[in-house]
């Protein structure tokens, strides 16, 4: 059984269809990137799986349990995935290390000194010790996206969404959140990333898809959708990709 | 950043930039002066101005009635002093009542537009009238006919509804992402709002909360329609007692002594909030 499976599903914002029927399984384990122009639906998809945003029609397996039925309490899937978005989104007013425990705190009501070891662990294994009292606008952008990759990290997610996190940062950055991702790649985590690294994507991912209008037009490994894509679609985007 | 370099290490649009700085300086001193002469020499030449001076800016008159004029400010302090609080209070719960998304909690959002609909477009005199004399109408035992607590309690409806918009406007100012970032969390709606959206939104809108208060400080001497005597009214004690107005001027004196410094600081908080949001 897949960890994470879609079916058929579609999300429009009043006339506009942004995902039109798109089904997707992804297995336990697996590093799954969505490549494809800007618009193309990638980051709609990846807000639906959060249930973020409610979908017109289809279903959305997590363990083989239907996650989007319309009125199911979101908060306890929520718990199960965790997201970081392209524009960080820390909590200004937080330091680091705040920003990762509100949410352990709050929903597991778990104490400050009970978290402290084990966020200090993460802080410490992602390069970020010395920065957990420090306010995001004391980091870098680098930084401040590892940070909320710790934050999603410490709710224990079983699967991981990643919306375009490095597009907001300064090319010299892309490197260290890139590592993080290998990393956790490393540790067997479920990942789902909307992207425009390719060649990260080529390197890391272990299936990649690629999106335009609202569907996936071509689903293939990382290695042959790269080298030897299909659809001419997909052929087009490489082209002026990687160009 | 380049002041301290001699004229000679100058690029000649620094020299340039100094010789327009200079002009508009002497050009800004020159007309304020002219203003103030004006005054000084004009306003005596009006044909009332021995009587104007003697009953409005009476030294002795002032300096008798000054003393009581500050005891009486005391009763608009500690009027304002409890006010407040409740104020901000009323205010959050109904921003908070109009941000509810919950369709069955929907007539809290219709009940907390319809009170600041109410209570912004009545004149602050008249609710004070209203409340102030209809409720002890009502013929309640003591205290609760108090002029005070019904006073204040108007002053408390009015204010609630604009600090209720303001911190309104605060809390959509905190942009959806954060939102989004907190649900993704898995935290629910009341502590993304209590630790996530309120904290940002409380922070952008003291300056102008402030603005409110100030104001509110001000509004406090509308109750002497209703009976307190506080500053205002005592003024106007005085002036029926002395035949003078004199007591007044002493009045603003006291307001503006206040008023300006927290004025000030509130722009010095806006200035700052805007230097570092750019």
């Amino acid at each position: 059984m897949p960890k994470l499976s879609l079916k058929n599903v579609v999300k429009r914002f009043g006339d506009k269809t942004v995902c039109n029927g798109i089904s997707l399984d992804v297995e336990e384990g697996q590093m799954v990137c969505l490549i494809g122009a800007s618009g193309g639906g990638k980051s709609t998809l990846l807000r639906c799986i959060n249930l973020l945003e409610n979908i017109e029609d289809g279903e959305i397996f997590l363990d083989g349990e239907d996650i989007a039925i319309p009125g199911l309490n979101p908060q306890p899937v929520r718990r199960r995935i965790g997201m970081v978005f392209q524009s960080f989104n820390l909590f200004p007013h937080m330091t680091a290390a705040e920003n990762v425990m509100l949410a352990p705190r709050r929903v597991y009501k778990r104490s400050r000194d009970d978290l402290r070891p084990e966020i200090t662990e993460l802080f410490t294994r992602f390069g970020l010790a010395e920065h957990m009292n420090h306010y995001p606008d004391q980091l870098s952008g680098g930084q401040q996206q590892r940070v909320a990759i710790v934050r999603a990290l410490a709710m224990k997610p079983e699967v991981m969404l990643f919306d375009e996190i490095t597009s907001a940062l300064d090319p010299q950055l892309v490197g260290e959140v890139l590592d993080v991702l290998r990393l956790l790649k490393g540790s067997g985590m479920t990942m789902v990333l909307a992207t425009h690294e390719m060649g990260f994507a080529r390197e890391a991912a272990d299936k990649v898809c690629f999106l335009k209008d609202g569907k996936i037009i071509e689903e293939a490994p990382a290695k042959t959708l790269f080298d030897a894509p299909q659809h001419p679609d997909t052929q087009a985007f490489l082209a002026r990709a990687l160009k | 950043m380049t002041d301290k370099k001699p004229t000679a290490g100058k690029t000649r649009r620094q020299l340039y930039e100094d010789r327009l700085r200079r002009r508009s300086a002497i050009i800004a001193a020159s007309s304020t002066l002219a203003v103030f002469l004006a005054v000084i020499i004009l306003v005596p030449m009006a044909p009332g101005w021995e009587k104007v001076k003697a009953s409005f800016f009476n030294w002795e008159v002032f300096a008798k009635t000054f003393p009581k004029l500050l005891t009486a400010f005391k009763l608009d302090v500690m009027i304002f002093l409890w006010s407040a609080p409740a104020i901000v209070i009323l205010g959050l719960l109904i921003a908070l009542a109009r941000d509810v998304r919950s369709p069955a909690l929907f007539p809290l959002r219709i009940l907390g537009a319809a009170y600041t609909d109410i209570f912004r477009g009545i004149p602050v005199v008249l609710t004070v009238y209203l409340i102030g004399f209809g409720i002890p109408g009502l013929g309640l035992p003591r205290p609760w006919n108090s002029p005070y607590i019904w006073g204040s309690l108007a002053l408390i409806l009015t204010y609630a509804a604009y600090v209720a918009e303001i911190f309104r406007s605060g809390i959509e100012s905190v942009h959806a992402s954060q939102r989004s970032a907190a649900q993704s969390l898995g935290l629910s709606d009341a502590d993304t709002m209590r630790f996530v959206i309120l904290p940002q939104a409380i922070r952008r809108v003291v300056p102008s909360q402030m603005n409110m208060f100030i104001a509110l400080q001000k509004d406090v001497a509308l109750l002497s329609f209703i009976g307190p005597v506080e500053i205002f009214r005592q003024a106007g004690v005085f002036k029926s007692l002395l035949a003078n107005f004199t007591p007044y001027v002493g009045a603003a004196v006291i307001f503006l002594a206040v008023t300006i410094p927290a004025t000030r600081y509130a722009d010095y908080l806006m200035a700052k909030q805007n230097r570092e949001r750019s």
